[in-house]
């Protein structure tokens, strides 16, 4: 599978000449499988570039919602498939306890905030809510299971083959743990572990340095040393830092990044992602 | 071991930052875990607990009601939870943290997750005793 990502940035969008390198488009990330099956990961603003990319006639795309915080969905309204009357687009992603995928997304996608109605969209819209257990996209087999984040929120594990990519872009794993070790983790209690076991390519967060998390426990979000942590425990081959601050710069990004790498003397490749980054496994 | 649910993870480690005695169980039973004040009141025997269900824990400390009668495993408070699926309150006496007799009170409550899933049960409990003398 092909692996791209179009917005790596958490929170908010972040333009300007002090991000250009990794970029300031909210989370989006575009997988193409073998088959030529279409994901997309999240409705982050990057999501409009990437719209814009699909050759027409489109057929069918699947929207993979992580949850509904803006910074994951404020992209969906720009999103040109949507606009496309022979496109079929499915969007999966969590209900919460109270309301089903479809309310909870036409809060967003309605007057005030914006101008055109989920139902009056011209392409074939169809909707799932997750987890659901285990499900089959074209050539992948999807698993998508509750994560420690602030309100509903899903993780994704999605293989093609052997090949395995694992998707938290927003996650905090250590949350109520005092400590956050490798030698001190239990595998079944440690949040996301399965959807990471082994993969080939894990994204996920790592907004935060050590100090910034100590001042922000329980907004959903994780250090990069227990991101490089998460990591290790779930042994996976290669990591991409992902949903970077939006107070973080260019150089401060690869600074974090790479010097919690470099002094973690780590088993796997890790790399910050940046808007434009292409993995294949 | 298949990996726990994101509402049992929580739980878990909500009990584990609490001075209540927590005990928490899965769909089946199962006992989970138990935090640090539990272990506090209950004692060594609370160690046998964590291969065992729901149903075992009133033999496992000998629970009898006020008048000193032994309580069958279908009342406890635990059990209700998990069976029938509402809160259930109890005053109960067992057999704790050095062998000896402790009145606590039992509050336990079935945890249904995301999607309506029905996860297990937690038990919250305190010593009366220590309660009626503070």
């Amino acid at each position: 599978m092909k692996v791209t990502l179009w917005g790596t940035r958490g929170s908010i969008p972040t333009p300007g000449p002090e991000t250009a390198r990794y970029g300031g488009n909210t989370s989006c990330v575009h997988v193409e499988g073998d088959d030529g099956t279409q994901l997309v990961l999240d409705a982050g603003t990057g999501i409009r570039r990437l719209g814009d990319t699909f050759a027409r006639p489109v057929g069918r795309v699947d929207l993979l919602l992580s949850h509904l915080h803006m910074d994951h969905i404020q992209g969906l309204g720009f999103f040109a498939p949507l606009y496309d009357a022979d496109a079929e687009v499915h969007i999966w992603g969590p209900a919460s306890t109270t309301q089903g995928l479809g309310r909870r997304l036409t809060r967003y996608l309605a007057p005030p905030l914006f101008p055109v109605l989920l139902r009056d969209l011209p392409c074939e819209l169809r909707l799932h809510e997750v987890p659901c257990g285990d499900f089959e996209i074209g050539g992948f087999r999807i698993s998508a299971a509750m994560v420690c984040h602030p309100g509903p929120t899903v993780g994704y594990r999605i293989q093609e083959g052997s090949r395995v990519l694992t998707y938290l872009s927003d996650h905090e794993p250590a949350l109520g743990l005092d400590r956050f070790e490798v030698s001190e983790l239990e595998p079944e209690w440690v949040s996301g572990y399965e959807l990471a076991a082994d993969a080939d390519l894990l994204i996920h967060d790592t907004q935060y340095t050590t100090q910034e998390y100590g001042e922000r426990i329980g907004w959903g979000h994780s250090s990069v040393e227990q991101c490089l942590t998460f990591a290790q425990l779930a042994r996976v081959k290669h990591l991409v830092a992902f949903h970077h601050d939006p107070a973080r710069s260019d150089d401060a990004l690869y600074g974090v990044v790479s010097g919690a790498a470099q002094e973690a003397d780590l088993p796997f490749r890790v790399t910050a992602g940046a808007e434009g980054d292409v993995f294949k496994i | 071991m298949p990996q726990q649910a994101i509402e049992m993870i929580l739980t878990r480690q909500l009990a584990a930052h609490l001075s209540m005695p927590t005990f928490l169980v899965d769909a089946e039973g199962r006992v989970l875990d138990f935090n640090a004040a539990a272990r506090a009141v209950l004692g060594e025997r609370l160690e046998k607990a964590r291969s065992l269900t729901a149903r075992d824990l009133a033999a496992l400390f000998e629970v009898r009601d006020a008048s000193g009668r032994l309580v069958p495993s279908e009342a406890l408070p635990l059990v209700i939870a998990l069976e029938e699926h509402h809160p259930a309150h109890a005053r109960l006496h067992v057999i704790g943290e050095g062998d000896a007799l402790r009145e606590i009170a039992v509050t336990a409550i079935p945890i249904v997750g995301q999607g309506r899933r029905f996860l297990g049960a937690m038990a919250f409990f305190w010593e009366t005793e220590k309660e009626a003398h503070a």
